[in-house]
């Protein structure tokens, strides 16, 4: 008997990805992919289902294709790919709730795999250095993405209250990154001057986009329950990004930061909330060893690796780009040298 | 003394041994004279003895060395300095200044003969230093003379290519630097930026400014965790910074000291920065546990802000130990802890008073008031070139307690107790062995 899994979410470009990925899975029989519009990215043998996760239709289509595992893919970070924060609001957190409600009424559904954010600890400067997947959050997290993926995963736990023979598990993704993913972070170290706050230097975490997709295979296939915290082993700090990047960076104080993030989101160039000020201060990192004994991940790249790749892939340059600074040095180095032959000569 | 207070709690007298020499000029007489049969009293170990019957697991500590081995060991710090550290210049100075410094306080002890013989056996250290410094410095002249014979012509080549190395040297660093290519681990620790440049910084303040002397550094161990526990003054905490310094310095494994902090310093812009990218982290039991398990040296000052912040009057009077918290992250570990108290930092910025209110509208814990801050502003933050004596003392083991030691209370509590009153009996040993707060 093979397995019918619901993906949501799938229109978007780690959606498509995924449903790609689990089509090409032997142990599953089918892959049904929701969402509002047709996937723009190739998403294999899956079949696309247009359905509403904000409609009870879904319930429809979980009961109609006797569906047995929801991946919930259908949180969005940021409000310019919804149409706004109020309608990005709507989908991540009424679209959870309609879904949670379709899955609690059918009968067949026996595992539910949710994405969430690494964002829901919140960032704070009394946080541990890595949270593990049984610490809370210091200061709640208030604002956009992080705050509606704290709500979803309130109702997801309400839901495995309710159906305690469902096994429910929610990975908490750090960023990701790589070659091809497009996220707010992204665009920001693609910015030719990297704005920091003054003072700080946050550490980050990242996750390879092959290593997150590969983490939500593994959970859906697997029989891990509970909370799994993933990333990509070690952290980088965003000055040591911004480097590698071979992008300057520019201090912008504190007090100003709001200012010159709401002029960067106008502008268009990256989306840019307080939480996402909060989250460059301060920074976070997530305790992996769950990943590696329960879900059984062992990560292909390192935060570093992955944020190279990530370098790699989008052809960034600046002027502290490897090349460009090492040519530096050796011009340096041969004028030294030059200057010291002249030196021993004339002695 | 007085039997009806709480026997765990620590009261040291008022009146302290490292007060007499720091105010040479103390009014009356008598004041001085009662000051120092204090002194005295507390170093033949009384008060201890009585408080130490009352809690015990304090047993097993080594007792409190009698008047008699006190006044021995004295000259040995002195002549320590005068063979190991050379670049002390203000202790150089001849030995008469020395015996003028001294006099007074040697006149005050009437009754006191024990001072008297410490005083000459100072003066006699202070001849010990001037001589091992006029032998330092014959030696260094006559190899200056003896290289200069030697190599000749070839000199300025050999220190031509050592300038080239050293700056190649720098250019990879900035390089390295530039584009990124460094580690830190998850706490935010840059080991190579702390080694290249913040211990250089400090090692000025730690060598030239402060002088400051190790003992005991064989207490910490050479590999695995352990759990430094010291007592925390000076407004502003140089005291970890120090011993930083001392752990990496002086230890034969040149090992780095993983402080703990408040979480008042992770969220000020800067100094957050700077104490990350220095191996601090945040005053948690998660992250503690986590470091020892990582066989890191961890470094907690548990009286917190209590301690940097009280005023001078109590100085070297140890503040409550927050919860044992530290206690029961090295339970957990299995990591020994080592109690190591520091004298000096009290006088780098002596306390004088507080303003509350500025405190408040500033979110400080305290805004402190010392004889030159907020007097003479910026030049205010300089600290005072006090003399500064770091003592580790032998470790106490958590190993064989188990576990499930960490959940009993009572045990943390004890354990607590027993590191707090050894880093007192530490720090008033080490009072009574200091010639003077600067010197």
């Amino acid at each position: 008997m093979g397995r019918v899994v619901l993906v949501t979410g799938v229109s978007r470009y780690l959606g498509s990805r995924f449903a790609h990925l689990l089509s090409q899975d032997p142990s599953i029989e089918r892959v049904i992919g929701v969402d509002v519009v047709p996937p723009a990215e190739d998403i294999g043998a899956a079949e696309f289902v247009r359905a509403d996760i904000r409609n009870p239709v879904i319930g429809k289509v979980i009961a109609n294709e006797q569906v047995d595992t929801v991946v919930h893919m259908n949180v969005i970070a940021t409000p310019t790919g919804a149409g706004g924060r109020v309608s990005m609001k709507e989908i991540n957190v009424i679209g959870t709730m309609q879904l949670l409600a379709a899955c609690q009424k059918s009968p067949s559904v026996r595992r539910l795999v949710v994405k969430s954010t690494a964002g829901v600890y919140g960032c704070s400067p009394r946080d541990p250095a890595m949270f593990t997947e049984d610490t809370g959050a210091k200061v709640m997290p208030r604002s956009g993405w992080a705050k509606d993926c704290v709500e979803v995963e309130g109702y997801v736990r309400g839901f495995s209250r309710r159906r305690p023979d469902v096994s429910v598990v929610t990975l908490r993704l750090a960023n990701f990154i790589g070659p091809t993913v497009r996220t707010a972070l992204t665009d920001y170290f693609s910015l030719p001057v990297i704005p920091t706050v003054l003072g700080f230097d946050a550490r980050l975490q990242f996750v390879h986009e092959d290593d997150g997709l590969e983490a939500l295979r593994l959970a859906t296939i697997g029989d891990v329950t509970g909370t799994v915290n993933v990333a990509g082993d070690g952290v980088l700090t965003l000055s040591q990004a911004a480097r590698l990047a071979g992008r300057p960076t520019i201090a912008i104080p504190p007090s100003l930061s709001g200012v010159v993030g709401q002029i960067v989101r106008r502008a268009g160039l990256a989306d840019f909330s307080s939480e996402q000020v909060r989250f460059l201060s301060f920074g976070r990192g997530m305790d992996t060893s769950r990943m590696r004994t329960d879900l059984g991940l062992e990560p292909r790249f390192t935060t570093r690796e992955a944020f190279l790749d990530f370098v790699r892939g989008r052809h960034l340059h600046g002027p502290f780009s490897t090349e460009v600074v090492d040519r530096v040095e050796h011009g340096l180095l041969g004028v030294l040298g030059r200057f010291q032959d002249s030196g021993a000569g004339t002695r | 003394m007085n039997e009806s207070s709480r026997p765990t709690q620590p009261r040291p007298p008022r009146r302290n041994p490292g007060r007499t020499p720091s105010s040479p000029r103390a009014s009356s007489a008598s004041r001085g004279a009662s000051a120092v049969v204090a002194g005295a009293e507390r170093a033949t170990g009384e008060r201890a003895r009585r408080r130490r019957r009352t809690t015990p697991l304090l047993d097993d500590l080594e007792p409190f060395p009698a008047p008699s081995k006190a006044a021995v060991p004295e000259p040995e710090p002195a002549t320590a300095t005068a063979s190991v550290t050379p670049v002390v210049t203000p202790l150089v100075t001849p030995p008469v200044t020395r015996g003028r410094r001294r006099r007074p306080a040697a006149r005050r002890t009437s009754g006191g003969e024990r001072l008297v013989a410490v005083a000459d056996l100072a003066a006699q250290a202070g001849e010990q230093i001037a001589e091992a410094l006029e032998e330092l410095e014959s030696q260094r002249r006559a190899r200056a003379e003896g290289s200069g014979a030697a190599d000749g012509r070839d000199g300025g080549q050999v220190r031509a290519e050592s300038a080239e190395s050293r700056i190649a040297e720098i250019l990879a660093f900035l390089r390295r630097r530039l584009t990124g290519d460094f580690q830190v681990d998850e706490y935010g620790f840059d080991p190579e930026l702390t080694e290249t440049v913040t211990l250089h910084l400090l090692r000025v303040l730690y060598q030239r400014w402060f002088r400051v002397e190790v003992r005991g550094i064989d207490n910490v161990p050479s590999t695995g965790g352990a759990l430094i526990v010291a007592n925390h003054a000076g407004a502003i905490a140089l005291d970890s910074l120090m011993v930083q310094v001392a752990l990496h310095d002086e230890h034969p494994e040149h090992r780095f000291l993983r402080p703990l902090g408040a979480d008042l310093v992770f969220s000020s812009p800067i100094i957050g920065e700077l104490a990350r990218k220095g191996g601090a982290t945040l005053a948690n039991n998660a992250d503690a546990e986590r470091l020892l398990a990582a066989g890191e040296v961890v470094g907690v000052w548990p009286e917190g802000f209590k301690g940097i912040g009280k005023p001078f009057s109590e100085r070297y009077k140890l503040q409550r130990f927050g919860r044992g918290g530290f206690v029961s992250a090295a339970l957990r570990t299995g990591a020994p802890i080592v109690p190591c108290a520091i004298v000096g930092s009290e006088e780098t910025y002596p306390i004088l008073g507080n303003i509350p209110t500025l405190a408040r509208l500033l979110g400080l814990p305290y805004f402190p008031i010392t004889p030159t801050f907020p007097l003479l502003g910026p030049l205010g933050l300089i600290p005072l070139p006090s003399k500064w004596l770091i003592e580790f003392g032998s470790p106490v083991p958590t190993g064989g307690l188990g576990p499930g030691a960490a959940d009993d209370p009572m045990l943390v509590f004890d354990l607590t107790d027993q590191v707090r009153q050894t880093i007192q009996q530490t720090l008033y040993q080490l009072l009574v062995q200091r010639q003077s707060p600067f010197f």
